[in-house]
């Protein structure tokens, strides 16, 4: 109950600062962009490239949306209530990062397809490339959040995420570009999906226990 | 029984001296076997039929590539149980660990494409178990990095132990992504549980050269976990004692 507060608060917040909800679009727009400027327009290599440029770019740009995750309300001091509040911080952080999944990683899948497009890659792929997106973020988000919790406290706090979390985010990678590469050649990605909902689900239900004691542990 | 000398590992003081009087016991057990590993592994035991005198870095790269994932997890359990005791000594023995697992890995690392571009042409390939060997140093660095970006050593302490814990998760990806995605890389050639598949006059070396490296990182340790709790406990009564 708590936690569909939280959510409908940071919806809502986002909402009238829409640049938070823009600005991994856009950077994720811009890093697409710069694969064919980088390695030329030939559309063969680049429809190679496709499932893991668009990864590569979605992976950084959720990543630099997880360091709004929850910079504003530490300073502000919200989180020092979410702790205080007598609910469960795991349940209100878990909330947290559902709401930041929506407002970064739901628009990056639905992007991916486009820039996908821009690439070569065939419109009948638009539905894998935005499951296999949505299902990535959201494990991105779970095990990001841990790495947001604990550089709270850091000094050069957004580098230092990117070095905690790139590596354990490394299986999300891999799965999730592979079932985007199967589902771009039109072939069944039942089975990296599978693993990559496994992850999802380690993460659901142990990111939040870990992230809550980072946040305290940030709060001391 | 008595479990005082358990409830003593918690105490600085206590620990500092044990460490001080184990380290010469590690550090000369580990010099002779890995000596006697070495000489084994490098004299004694025949070339292989395959990898001719080539095969021969595997009593240096085994050992490290080991070592760097036990000392993680020895990095994990030292973070957990201070996280969860909160036990000062612990979170000074994980302190201790992150660099010398980290150098154990780069060791590995290298180790391995020194032995890699003889044997399969390459310095490098992104296989499953060179690209998880390398996330792993990233750990260690990240863990390191996280530590040293707190200026207060109990928030340092206590958010680097959430990361090593978290980080534990890779140990076994690591260890068994030669099971899940057999690639390039040999298989293991030592299993607890059936045959393995290495002459004894190969393996007896490379498992002294393992007892040696392993003791190696009990000394190195020690020492380091002496400087960690003279740095933690600076302002201490006891230190001027020890030290005097």
């Amino acid at each position: 109950m708590a936690a569909r507060l939280v959510i409908a608060r940071d919806l809502k917040l986002a909402f009238r600062r829409p640049e938070q909800l823009l600005h991994p679009l856009a950077f994720f727009v811009l890093v697409t962009t710069l694969f064919p400027l980088s390695v030329g327009p030939e559309s063969s290599i680049l429809r190679t490239l496709a499932p893991g440029a668009l990864w590569v770019a979605a992976l950084l740009a959720a990543l630099l949306a997880l360091d709004f995750l929850f910079r504003d309300d530490a300073q502000d001091g919200t989180l020092e209530q979410y702790a205080l509040s007598g609910q469960s911080l795991t349940w209100l952080l878990l909330g947290k990062t559902a709401a930041h999944w929506l407002l970064t990683g739901v628009p990056l899948s639905v992007m991916a397809p486009l820039m996908g497009y821009t690439l070569g890659v065939p419109g009948r792929a638009s539905v894998g490339i935005i499951l296999t997106v949505a299902l990535g973020s959201l494990a991105l988000s779970f095990i990001g959040s841990i790495g947001a919790a604990l550089t709270l406290g850091a000094r050069r706090g957004g580098m230092l995420l990117a070095i905690l979390i790139l590596p354990l985010a490394a299986p999300i990678l891999i799965f999730g570009s592979k079932a985007t590469e199967l589902a771009i050649r039109g072939e069944t990605y039942v089975a990296p999906m599978e693993l990559l909902g496994a992850i999802v689900v380690l993460s659901f239900t142990l990111a939040p226990l870990a992230a809550a004691a980072a946040v305290r542990i940030s709060l001391e | 029984m008595t479990w005082t000398w358990f409830h003593r590992l918690g105490s600085p003081p206590h620990v500092y001296r044990l460490a001080g009087r184990l380290t010469p016991w590690f550090a000369w057990s580990a010099g002779l076997l890995i000596v006697a590993g070495l000489f084994g592994g490098l004299v004694l035991a025949p070339p292989d039929y395959q990898q001719g005198n080539g095969f021969r870095i595997i009593y240096v790269h085994a050992p490290t590539a080991w070592l760097s994932l036990m000392v993680y997890t020895w990095m994990g359990m030292a973070a957990a149980v201070g996280l969860i005791w909160r036990i000062k000594v612990a979170h000074a023995v994980a302190a201790a660990c992150a660099p010398v697992g980290a150098s154990f890995t780069a060791v590995a690392l290298a180790t391995g494409s020194l032995f890699g571009k003889p044997m399969w042409g390459t310095w490098w390939v992104w296989t499953p178990r060179l690209t998880s060997e390398l996330l792993l140093l990233f750990l260690y660095l990240g863990y390191m990095g996280l530590r040293a970006s707190f200026d207060d050593t109990q928030r340092a302490d206590r958010a680097s132990a959430v990361l090593a814990v978290v980080g534990i998760v890779n140990v076994p990806i690591v260890h068994y992504s030669v099971v899940w995605w057999n690639d390039l890389h040999q298989a293991s050639s030592i299993t607890l549980t059936g045959k393995d598949t290495i002459a004894t006059s190969m393996l007896v070396p490379l498992l002294v050269s393992l007892l040696g490296f392993s003791l190696y990182f009990g000394a190195v340790l020690l020492v380091r976990l002496r400087a960690e709790i003279l740095r933690r406990e600076r302002a201490a009564a006891w230190i001027r004692e020890a030290l005097a």
